[in-house]
């Protein structure tokens, strides 16, 4: 069959989000895959004109319905370097806590997301019945299951209680148990194998050179991971990236499986090393200047660049989300493969929509 | 080949992972946030809540003695329950129930006096306006022990508290 463009999305079924490929191909064979976004742009950055520093902080959680954490945890400690200011250090931890548990449940999400993309509807399910353990912890602990609004600049809201620590390491204990049951169904089922291996082969150099960020980035073999930069309490812990070899749509999916439990791994040695005494540093100053600011999200490097005048509005804030830093590498993996893997491998770098045009 | 099987029968075997929703409910956990509320005779005016709230639902009327929120436009992120310097204002643990209108909170209590030009006004006539300004004292009263301990205590609504007055003149 000669040339043709076929339309993917921006409505399709394995999308959760609306993205738009424009696919050439030639005989069910991808040639070029050509992106169109802005279906869901909200204009979240512009929003700082209108609201303050601190109330930024909520919108910002809005940015991405999956990492609000941790969206909130890279805008406040943009301020909190603007400021000068010391947060302390049980503040440091339970950032890093709350912000592993945004990392399992997205992954988790993903998990089931990627199983349903090449049609293996029970292991959806059965991902997402370990993520709704999470998702309890996160409610009891923050008080909501997804936008969980505990961060302040100079900490956080909310405290963690020895009893409710204990909580936490028995239902993570009892999640890690299931996760590990599912191993190997993710990992070596032969149907599971068949639709990932070898799909969407992404080497190390384009990795790096396209700029890719996050299990895309590591999926590929480069351990490159934001935490490395030991942000607010990675430094006292133990943990070395994750990282794949073989680039392609199974490497994606392993990384991402085992940052789960390395996730929950880095929830136990916080809560273990967690040290006593004040949650929030209040301030009132105004920021003023600018900063950049990277944290490590469940898909990746995200990245913020606030620029502050000193008055109690920011100057401009402008979010740099993972899943813009995988289109490119997203659209390098595209030509070659066949359309009906095409799902797949557009699903194995964790697309957040919404997330990308803010 | 058949590694899901495990998993299978064991979920077979083990009750139901969900719930039959609408008869049986989980409890909801203690810290939920749940539902958006204010004790209303509490309340001093203060439009703190107002001004803090990042989704500006709340709209406070001093001189009506009126507090309103626009549960559709809020946020359950209970930033205006710690900076109620009276804490008057509450997170409940259950959601709002489904409804079919639109229904907003609208909370009428007693707008307090202001304290100085009140005192000023009702000295000479204290004598005649007695059995009237009986019930208003003891309303006066109430708020002035409780706004007192608020700057003490927490030390961010402070300035918030006398500025909604002053702002009620103009």
């Amino acid at each position: 069959m000669a040339r043709t463009i076929l339309p993917f999305g921006p409505q399709h079924p394995v999308l959760p989000e609306p993205l738009h490929l424009k696919l050439v191909v030639e005989d069910e064979i991808v040639l070029e895959a050509v992106p169109a976004l802005g279906y869901v742009h909200r204009g979240l950055e512009k929003l700082c004109e209108i609201r303050d520093v601190n109330q930024m902080i909520q919108v910002v959680e809005r940015v991405c319905g999956i990492c609000s954490c941790l969206h909130a945890v890279c805008y406040c400690q943009g301020i909190e370097a603007l400021l000068s200011l010391e947060v302390p250090p049980r503040a440091k931890y339970l950032r890093v806590i709350w912000g592993e548990l945004h990392r399992m449940h997205s992954h988790l999400l993903w998990l089931g997301l990627f199983a349903d993309a090449f049609g293996f509807e029970s292991l959806f399910m059965q991902c997402w019945k370990v993520r709704e353990r999470i998702m309890d912890i996160m409610e009891a602990t923050c008080g909501n299951r997804v936008v969980v609004s505990v961060n302040v600049i100079g900490g956080v809201r909310r405290d963690l209680s020895p009893e409710q620590c204990a909580w936490i390491l028995e239902q993570i204990a009892i999640a890690e148990k299931d996760v590990k049951r599912l191993q190997s169904t993710l990992l070596t089922d032969y149907t599971v194998c068949k639709r990932t291996k070898g799909k969407g082969v992404l080497t190390a150099e384009q990795a790096y050179q396209l700029g890719a960020a996050g299990p895309t980035l590591r999926g590929s073999g480069v351990a490159q991971d934001a935490r490395q930069e030991n942000y607010a309490a990675y430094g006292g812990l133990e943990f070395a990236p994750v990282t794949e070899p073989d680039g392609d749509s199974y490497a994606r999916s392993a990384v991402r499986f085992r940052e789960t439990l390395q996730s929950i791994d880095l929830v136990r040695q916080a809560i273990a090393r967690m040290p006593g005494g004040e949650i929030v540093n209040p301030t009132k100053a105004k920021p003023q200047g600018e900063v950049t600011m990277r944290v490590e999200q469940p898909r990746g490097e995200l990245f913020y660049y606030i620029k502050a005048d000193g008055t109690k509005n920011l100057d401009r804030l402008r979010i740099r989300t993972p899943t813009f830093a995988n289109i490119p590498p997203l659209l390098a993996m595209l030509p070659g493969i066949e359309l009906a893997d095409v799902p797949v491998v557009v699903l194995s770098i964790d697309p957040c929509i919404s997330c990308t045009e803010r | 080949m058949f590694t899901m099987t495990k998993n299978v029968v064991r979920n077979l075997l083990t009750k139901s992972a969900t719930r039959l929703y609408p008869f049986d409910v989980r409890e909801p956990f203690e810290g939920y946030r749940g539902r958006l509320d204010n004790r209303i005779e509490d309340c001093i005016f203060c439009k703190t809540c107002q001004v803090k709230c990042p989704s500006q639902c709340i709209t406070v009327d001093a001189k009506a003695g009126t507090w309103d929120c626009d549960p559709f436009a809020c946020v359950y992120c209970a930033i205006c329950v710690d900076h109620c310097p009276v804490h008057c204002l509450f997170m409940d643990n259950t959601h709002r129930k489904p409804s079919a209108e639109r229904e907003a909170i609208h909370l009428q209590g007693t707008p307090k006096k202001k304290k100085a030009p009140a005192r000023a006004a009702t000295a000479a006539p204290a004598a005649e306006a007695a059995p009237e300004a009986a019930a208003a004292p003891e309303a006066d009263a109430a708020p002035t022990p409780d706004a007192a301990p608020g700057p003490e205590g927490d030390a961010a609504p402070a300035p918030d508290a006398p500025e909604a007055p002053s702002g009620d003149e103009k």
